[in-house]
């Protein structure tokens, strides 16, 4: 059960517990509020002129209004001011929302036919359930194996979808501690409806215990620094390397020049980029001859794979390990 | 044109009903309102199929654990959505009542091309076939929107059946529309100038428009999906190099376009039905015949608005966000413009009336809850939920299949020259209101809490909302299910209506019920613009200039 | 077989006059709609072009480069016969016009063989995909994208001219011996030259994106 909410046959609202969360539903109640004014207004006027001027009733039907281009102009400003300002108040959340920034701990997500997949830094692995600590920037990268899948937890008013073949992410700062719900929104095949599980907020205390009780494996980053050798890219970028390779250190958050004259911003989603396509994101001034790994690397090692590279950024220690 | 002429008592052709009797004459009509009512009989019966996969869903929603298997609800709510949106809901208010009275209204003997008009209905019907082919042999489970790479490499259903009855579904928009674009350029009569076109004219117009520019990008994503599946090209799949979210940009393209061709003529049905029932020109008509050709054109720039959670960049979310805003202006001013249409009117409750205001406040708050969802934020919560069910339902059904009742009983006199028995229908009117919010109201309800769609078994807490939502859809059957008794029965019971029963002043009312097979005896010639009502006494002004008393 | 027919207007025209431009009417506006179908298929063919563009360029280098330039040399040609063979139709030259339209013909077929061998030149090089494709090192992993939307443009392009075929022969064989294409009415005649001349236009965007960007 989901102790973050307390469960009613009933249930007019959701639990909030995030950030992100208490900052949609004052959007989401000015709007309803604004929504349910104009139709009020419609619904008076409607009913108003069904009663005066139904058949039948005495009142005078001269002097209509004849000239219609005031109210026409007047209607049509007051409503783009009023669709300016939900615009503006929208669209303003939603850049704050989804432009991620560096979190104070990543989480991978991979979606795949039918649960989601979750690893932490320190290799601890989890399914369809997913514990972060409360008041902590949490920086999740969301990947997919296979179809589209969604990333939606309601307590958060918050979603973003898995999209195969590429890297999306999502950041959230949750304020209550609970279990709460966890779905799968984006229509997946055969069980969609049961890629569903719960996202645990606890108390950093609480978290760094389960970390720790949960932290057998290797970190990632180790995992990925084994596969860094054995798929061979150490030939090409280690430090002894001969070949005229760029150095992956300290590159995770830099801007990288492409041979194409564009820049981008090495994160996640580039550094998979680079690996699976290195012709289409060939680094200037180096040869184009990094071999193509689309095919030959799981999704999984992808990501242990970057999370190796990310660890050779100075800088980015601000991970709860 | 005399008064004498008007009135068809002198009228000794025989209706179109009966000039020819065989059944050749009428599979081989190229008269548009025969065509019209063999598209009525086509659409009719798909509404029913789908509203028989709506049942199931329903009925399977309406306990958490579902009744149905996984791969069954999923079968039930794609066939749902494709019948619905192809099979009915897009021909619908076009092929049956725009075929019938496009030609009448604007005073032309058929439509320009009317073999082509034929060749549409036998397309139309032969795509759906092919949908049936695909549902017979095991169904599609990709939902309507077919989003890839599901559709192309994991869906175990019969997805290229399906597109391919999509694709040729198509080509029949484009002929109905193509044809009602030339007849409206080229067939008015004389006097029949744009400014004086009735709004139904103006809404079938910008409808057909958008299905000329939409469907053809429709039919190109069709071929390259059923390439890409058929043949396991790489067109949508990352491991290929292709690019699933392509396939979205390509969809929504055309499906929101498609969404408006759901709209517009309604749009037009209800600038019809309110003024004749409220007694009284509508108020700012050249304001209404704007804003149905700008919701035509802005329409092409807004369909980003499906993906503010796919993984569009930031930049073209908030750019996608002001064009959805900018087309929901237009839709604004319609809706103060029918509000004020009754303003000092003459306004009396028949059937029609009601299926008009209900669509208003249907349209209004699903067209609110359209901007809630244009709202950049609150879409990222919505976007998937049962909040977007609840919103293209409220529209969908609540708007558009209104007005198509509105408008089938408005016209039903002149098409089959019976008067429907109006109790029975002003009693289906109200249930269909009652019915809807009861099935659809919940459902926003259950989107906020954060219930996905398309899912067949859902957590306890949500059933109180699902239960009711079930509930009030089978209020909504019977409601939809009364029509076909009562309107049969009046086909032979009901009570004859004369060429002008409602006092309306469109062309299509001059000719008797029901009318000759060219429609008119001689072209007619017009002198005025619609809805020249006069609430004060009641009389009213034909567009041919005749005048009548209250 | 009557030398002349006299032509009356369907019911719902006023005039011939009418109804021959109203069939005009109808055919630039399916041009339009053609216009977006073919449009939507560039617009993705670019969309890839511009993210593979290196695989793009190597795998296009292996299209048949003369087939596509004497191909866009013919179509233009016949569009110019077409038009002749209007003009001659509203003079009322009638051997003229049929020699033209013989003429805009035999290209069109001149067209689709050399269509033929150069897709069989394709099977040869092996870049039929889903058939017998190759992908080559350096076209990894998209190569193959160019040749699918090589394939479905060509094709839906050549099915269009076939169709342009079969209406010329429609007046050849059934309109003009029945003498219902005269100087009074030659819509028809018209209409369909509307319809070559736009087949032609789109291998005039085809030919370009295919054979010439990112060939240096
Ligand atoms: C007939 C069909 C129809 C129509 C007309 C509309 C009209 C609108 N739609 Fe809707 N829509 C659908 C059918 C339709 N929609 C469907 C089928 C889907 C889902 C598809 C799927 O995923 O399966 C969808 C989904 C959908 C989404 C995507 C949601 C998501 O998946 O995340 C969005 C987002 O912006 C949206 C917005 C709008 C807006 C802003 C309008 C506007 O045009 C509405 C304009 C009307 C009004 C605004 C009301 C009247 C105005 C007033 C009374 C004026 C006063 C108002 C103010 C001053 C605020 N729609
Ligand atoms: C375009 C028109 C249209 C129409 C008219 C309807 C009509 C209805 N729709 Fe829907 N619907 C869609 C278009 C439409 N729909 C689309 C596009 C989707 C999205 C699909 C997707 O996700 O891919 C959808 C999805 C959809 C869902 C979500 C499914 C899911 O995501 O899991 C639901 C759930 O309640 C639903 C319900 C209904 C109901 C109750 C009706 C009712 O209005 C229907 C009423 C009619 C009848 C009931 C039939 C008449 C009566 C009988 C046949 C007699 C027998 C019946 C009984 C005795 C009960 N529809
Ligand atoms: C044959 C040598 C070679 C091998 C093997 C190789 N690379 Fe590279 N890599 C290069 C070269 C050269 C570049 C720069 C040109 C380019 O971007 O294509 C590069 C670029 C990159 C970049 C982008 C760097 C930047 O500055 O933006 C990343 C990330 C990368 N490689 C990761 C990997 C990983 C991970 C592997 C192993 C799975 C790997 N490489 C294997 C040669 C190689
Ligand atoms: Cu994964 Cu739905
Ligand atoms: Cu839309």
């Amino acid at each position: 059960m989901f102790h973050g909410s307390t469960y009613s046959w009933i249930p007019f609202w959701p639990p909030t517990a995030s950030n992100t969360g208490n900052v949609v539903n004052s959007l989401f109640v000015a709007e309803t509020a604004l929504a349910f004014a104009i139709l009020a207004t419609v619904i008076g006027l409607i009913s108003t002129y069904l009663v005066l001027y139904r058949r039948g009733t005495a009142f005078s039907r001269a002097d209509r209004v004849k000239k219609t281009w005031h109210f026409e102009i007047g209607w049509t400003t007051a409503t783009f001011l009023l669709f300016f300002v939900a615009f503006v108040w929208g669209a303003s959340i939603y850049i704050w929302m989804y432009q991620t920034p560096r979190g104070d701990l990543e989480v991978y997500a991979v979606g795949k036919q039918w649960m989601w997949k979750f690893q932490h830094p320190g290799g601890q692995r989890e399914i369809n359930t997913l514990h972060v600590p409360v008041g902590k920037k949490v920086r999740v990268v969301i990947a997919s194996q296979d179809v589209i899948h969604s990333l939606f937890i309601p307590a958060f008013r918050l979603k973003r979808d898995a999209v195969p073949g590429t890297y999306e992410t999502m950041w959230f700062k949750a304020d209550k501690t609970g279990t709460y719900m966890l779905e799968c929104s984006e229509y997946c095949g055969t069980e969609h409806a049961h890629m569903r599980g719960e996202i645990v907020v606890m108390s950093v205390p609480d978290y760094t215990n389960w970390l720790r009780q949960r932290g057998v494996h290797d970190s990632l980053a180790q995992e990925g620094e084994q596969l860094f050798r054995a798929h061979g890219c150490s030939g090409c970028h280690g430090a002894n390397s001969t070949v005229h390779a760029p150095s992956l250190v300290g590159i995770y958050g830099t801007y990288v020049h492409l041979q194409d004259g564009s820049v981008r911003y090495a994160d996640e989603a580039y550094l998979r980029d680079c690996i699976l396509r290195p012709r289409s994101f060939t680094v200037a001034g180096y040869p184009p001859i990094m071999p193509d790994f689309s095919g030959q690397l799981s999704e999984d090692d992808l990501i242990k794979l970057i999370e190796y590279i990310r660890s050779l950024s100075a800088g980015n220690k601000g991970s709860v390990r | 044109m005399s008064l004498e002429a008007a009135v068809p008592a002198g009228f000794a052709e025989p209706s179109y009903l009966n000039s020819e009797h065989t059944l050749r004459s009428w599979l081989l009509a190229t008269d548009h309102k025969r065509i019209a009512l063999m598209f009525f009989a086509s659409i009719t019966l798909w509404f029913f199929i789908g509203g028989i996969a709506a049942t199931l869903i329903r009925l399977n929603l309406a306990t958490p654990q579902g009744l149905l298997q996984p791969d069954v609800y999923n079968r039930m709510f794609t066939v749902h959505g494709i019948v619905m949106v192809w099979l009915f809901l897009i021909p619908s208010i076009p092929t049956t009542l725009g075929n019938f009275f496009v030609p009448m209204m604007i005073g032309a003997h058929d439509l320009a091309f009317p073999r082509l008009n034929l060749a549409s209905l036998y397309v139309f019907n032969l795509s759906g076939a092919v949908i049936l082919y695909s549902l017979v042999m095991g169904g599609v489970d990709t939902g309507w929107t077919f989003y890839t790479p599901f559709s192309t490499l994991f869906s175990n259903g019969y997805v290229f059946a399906a597109t391919l009855g999509v694709f040729i579904n198509g080509f029949s928009s484009i002929m109905t529309g193509l044809n009602f674009v030339v007849t409206i350029h080229r067939l008015r009569a004389p006097g029949m100038t744009w400014t004086r076109l009735p709004l139904f004219i103006w809404g079938i117009y910008a409808v057909s428009v958008v299905m000329l520019l939409a469907t053809p990008v429709l039919a190109m994503d069709m071929t390259l999906l059923s390439f890409a599946r058929f043949a396991g090209l790489g067109i949508f799949d990352p491991t290929l190099g292709g690019d699933p979210i392509l396939w979205q940009h390509m969809f929504w393209f055309y499906s929101h376009p498609a969404v408006y061709i759901m709209i517009l003529p309604a749009m037009g049905v209800v600038s019809e039905l309110i003024p004749c029932y409220a007694r009284r020109p509508i108020f700012g008509y050249s304001g209404m015949a704007i804003a149905l050709m700008s919701i035509a054109v802005v329409s092409f720039f807004v369909w980003g608005h499906h993906m503010f959670t796919s993984g569009i960049s930031i930049f073209s979310a908030v750019v996608f966000s002001v064009t959805t805003f900018v087309v929901a202006v237009p839709s604004a001013i319609k809706v103060f413009n029918w509000t004020v249409s009754l303003h000092k009117g003459r306004i009396s409750f028949d059937a029609p009336m009601l299926y008009a205001l209900g669509f208003i406040v249907l349209f209004t708050i699903g067209g609110l809850t359209g901007l809630m969802v244009a709202t950049l934020a609150l879409d990222i919560h919505l976007q998937d939920t049962y909040f977007i069910i609840a919103h293209f339902h409220y529209i969908m059904i609540g708007g558009t299949v209104s007005a198509f009742f509105g408008g089938l009983h408005y016209w039903w006199p002149k098409m089959t020259g019976r008067l429907y028995p109006e109790m029975w229908a002003r009693f289906t009117a109200i249930l269909t209101f009652i019915g809807f919010n009861t099935t659809f109201f919940p459902q926003f309800i259950l989107g906020y809490l954060g219930m996905p769609r398309r899912i067949y078994t859902y957590p306890a807490q949500w059933q109180s909302w699902n239960v009711l939502s079930s509930a009030g859809a089978s209020i909504l059957a019977v409601a939809y299910t009364l029509p076909l008794f009562y309107l049969g029965w009046s086909l032979i019971w009901g009570r004859e209506a004369g060429p002008n029963p409602w006092g309306a002043t469109g062309l299509e009312w001059m000719t008797p019920s029901p009318p000759p097979k060219h429609n008119f005896d001689r072209t007619p010639v017009v002198t005025l613009g619609p809805y020249s009502y006069d609430p004060e006494d009641g009389s009213y002004i034909m567009q041919d200039g005749t005048h009548y008393a209250a | 077989m009557p030398p002349k027919l006299t032509i009356a207007p369907e019911v719902q025209f006023a005039s011939l006059e009418h109804q021959g431009e109203t069939a005009q009417y109808g055919m630039w506006i399916f041009l339009a709609t053609e216009t977006m179908f073919f449009g939507a298929l560039v617009f993705s063919y670019f969309v890839y072009r511009t993210t593979y563009w290196p695989q793009f360029a190597v795998a296009g280098r292996d299209a048949v480069f003369w087939c596509g330039s004497v191909n866009i040399a013919i179509l233009l040609t016949s569009s110019l016969t077409m038009v002749l063979a209007i003009n001659a139709g509203a003079q009322g030259r009638r051997r003229e016009m049929v020699w033209f339209l013989v003429a805009t013909l035999v290209l069109g077929v001149i067209f689709m063989c050399i269509k033929g061998y150069e897709y069989y030149q394709d099977w040869t090089d092996r870049v039929i995909p889903a058939v017998n494709f190759l992908m080559k090192p350096e076209e990894t992993p998209s190569g193959e994208l160019f040749w699918v939307f090589y394939w479905i443009a060509t094709s839906l392009h050549a099915i269009h001219l076939s169709v342009g075929i079969g209406l010329i022969l429609y007046l050849l064989l059934y309109k003009i011996p029945r003498g219902e294409i005269t100087p009074e009415y030659y819509q028809p005649l018209e209409v369909i030259g509307i319809y070559w001349s736009f087949v032609d236009t789109v291998w005039v965007f085809l030919y370009p994106s295919i054979y010439l960007v990112g060939r240096s």
